[in-house]
């Protein structure tokens, strides 16, 4: 027995070495690739996105400094710069281009028809024509989706507040994941027999006086993933605290600051997987034209104990719907 | 090296051309009026959800673009007449139809928050089918389109109603004086500035490949900059020449905004870079010799003859 397995081993080990031998002929594991990166404006969950990039970039071999060049631009919420930016990687002639969120990939797209493109946090990329369909994207155009189950997250939702007649759904209407996003929950409540109330904030600045009139008006509160509603959590968190309302929020990181449960995206695993993309890409290993668009594979239930206390909820009765 | 900073100042002036009529625009209120006006940051996303909307139900790219002018003249009708009928500071006026416009635009964009444009058939891709790659398509393009209008505004600049308009301008009450209709005046200038913008919203959703309701934010500063720097560059120039020059600026600002791009700066200190360079392009006249002072801008002299 242990003398099969050495010779196994060592006949890996020889055949790694051979392969080892043959791409050092080439010179293709020696190269350095250019990666660009194209994001919108900074964010937690955006940021986390690229940490969880470059993560995955690692995992399957791609590390900076070493074989790994990034090249790092962010429009700073100015989508007038998303051209120059998607020019200038373009023209550096990277050899991936990695767009993090709508804007930022639809510049990439529409700049250049060749260099392959991942995107990340994108809600639906079809709907953005950013690919043809989600399993055969077709163009040089693929990533990963940001979009959860939204049927989850309102069976979720209701199964904390079972009585409830009428529930509130408040997101910022410039978002276009947001409205995405939005109007599925809507579909999913009305099925469910419940009324709905819609509230939309364009600015953090509107935020806490769109909550304040929807808590007076409904007995459970639902906010897609939006960035703008996410910079606003622990105010959000404040409000609800005092009008006793749970909230389910589509992003973990608003739970963690004033939600009271998500069945959520991890945005840096998110990213993870899109990186692992990137890397099969990089390696010649497929190319975006046929690379199905991922969901994310790990959807985690978070729950705020603190704020569960505060409703007089226990939080072991929350459980994640199937 | 060399390559790059071609390729930097060919991007720079496909779209320095296309943000040039926003400078237009926003130079009719802001120095041939001499009135603030924040219409542009509604009017150009408002362009271009107008075009966008146009193109994607299949109408022709060269209609759909002419729609955004008519939906900005709107736009800066609205304004014209809170400032002049109501009374409503051109500022605050400004400000209300902006914030308004983003619903509006919302609305034109059957409630969603960008549409995309990506494969559809453009004023760009119109001029790409005959032959041209796309950057020169867009520089051709957007060169058209610039001296077109920038033709019709000397015209136009020459006729009765445009000398009443540069002469409400420079002295409202001289030329309410001699029987000239300022607030009509006012409301016109408002429009065709709004048109302009819009326009340019409409030509960069074309390019961008989307329309989005927040594109319009920083936009105005763009105008500003743009116009900034044509008058630091070269000043004491006709309305015409000024127009020409204008173009320039807006290509120079993309320029620069580019090479700040490109020194790789962390990107939380993106928008301190971008505010230096604005500061640098607005300091500058300070360190000419002549200084005029006209109205509100002690510190830049421009020339209306």
């Amino acid at each position: 027995m242990h003398i099969k397995k050495i010779i196994t081993g060592l006949s890996l080990a020889s055949l790694l070495l051979l392969g080892g031998c043959t791409s050092n002929k080439t010179g293709k594991s020696e190269a350095v690739k250019h990666v660009g990166v194209l994001q919108v404006v900074q964010h937690p969950s955006l940021d986390e996105a690229y940490k969880g990039f470059k993560e995955g970039l690692k995992d399957g071999g791609y590390v900076e400094g070493k074989n790994l060049k990034i090249d790092y631009q962010n429009a700073q919420n100015s989508q007038d710069n998303l051209k120059s930016m998607s020019d200038k990687l373009v023209n550096e002639k990277s050899d991936l281009v990695l767009g993090i969120a709508t804007p930022a990939a639809q510049s990439l797209a529409n700049t250049t028809q060749d260099i392959p493109i991942v995107v990340t946090a994108v809600t639906d990329l079809k709907a953005a024509k950013l690919v043809n369909s989600n399993n055969k994207p077709g163009k040089n155009v693929t990533g990963t989706t940001d979009m959860v189950s939204i049927d989850r997250q309102i069976k979720l939702l209701l199964s904390i507040v079972p009585k409830a007649k009428t529930i509130g759904i408040m997101y910022n209407a410039g978002e276009a994941n947001s409205k995405i996003q939005a109007d599925l929950a809507i579909a999913a409540l009305k099925k469910a027999g419940v009324k709905v109330v819609v509230k939309t904030a364009n600015t953090t600045n509107d935020v806490q006086q769109v909550t304040e009139t929807l808590a007076d008006k409904v007995q459970g509160i639902y906010v897609p993933t939006d960035n703008t509603f996410a910079s606003a959590a622990s105010l959000i968190g404040k409000v609800v605290k005092e009008k006793k309302i749970p909230l389910v929020a589509g992003a973990t990181e608003q739970v963690k600051n004033g939600g009271l449960a998500s069945i959520g995206i991890d945005y840096e695993s998110l990213g993870r997987q899109t990186g692992k993309m990137a890397a099969k890409i990089l390696s010649g290993k497929a190319k975006p034209q046929d690379m199905p668009v991922e969901k994310a594979t790990n959807l985690k239930l978070v729950v705020n104990k603190k704020m569960a206390k505060a409703l007089g909820i226990d939080p072991k009765s929350i459980k994640a719907p199937k | 090296m060399m390559n790059t900073f071609w390729d930097l100042f060919l991007s720079a002036t496909s779209q320095g051309l296309l943000w040039s009529l926003m400078a237009i625009g926003v130079y009719l209120t802001f120095r041939i009026l001499d009135l603030a006006d924040m219409t542009a940051e509604g009017s150009f996303p408002l362009g271009g959800a107008i075009t966008t909307m146009c193109l994607i139900n299949g109408v022709n790219p060269i209609l759909a673009t002419l729609a955004a002018f008519g939906g900005g003249m709107i736009a800066g009708l609205v304004t014209g007449i809170l400032n002049t009928k109501l009374k409503i500071p051109a500022l605050l006026a400004g400000i209300v139809t902006m914030t308004g416009l983003y619903s509006i635009t919302s609305r034109v964009m059957l409630n969603a928050a960008n549409v995309s444009l990506l494969g559809k058939a453009t004023i760009f891709t119109m001029a790409q089918n005959l032959g041209l790659s796309h950057n020169n398509a867009v520089i051709v393009t957007g060169l058209i389109i610039s001296l077109l209008v920038i033709g019709l505004l000397v015209i136009f600049f020459r006729t009765e109603i445009g000398l009443a308009m540069r002469a409400t301008g420079d002295n409202p009450e001289m030329s309410a004086a001699n029987g000239i209709k300022t607030q009509n005046m006012k409301i016109w200038g408002y429009m065709i500035s709004n048109g302009c913008i819009a326009l340019s919203g409409a030509l960069l959703a074309q390019n961008n490949g989307f329309a989005d309701l927040n594109s319009g934010v920083g936009t105005l500063v763009v105008g500003l900059a743009s116009i900034i720097i044509a008058e630091v560059l070269i000043r004491n120039l006709a309305i015409g020449g000024r127009m020409l020059t204008l173009v320039i600026g807006a290509i120079v600002y993309r320029l620069i905004l580019a090479l700040v791009f490109q020194m790789n700066v962390e990107p939380s200190d993106a928008k301190l870079a971008s505010a230096l360079v604005l500061i640098v392009c607005l300091a500058l006249p300070n360190f000419k010799l002549s200084r005029k002072n006209k109205g509100e801008n002690k510190n830049v002299s421009s020339t209306e003859n």
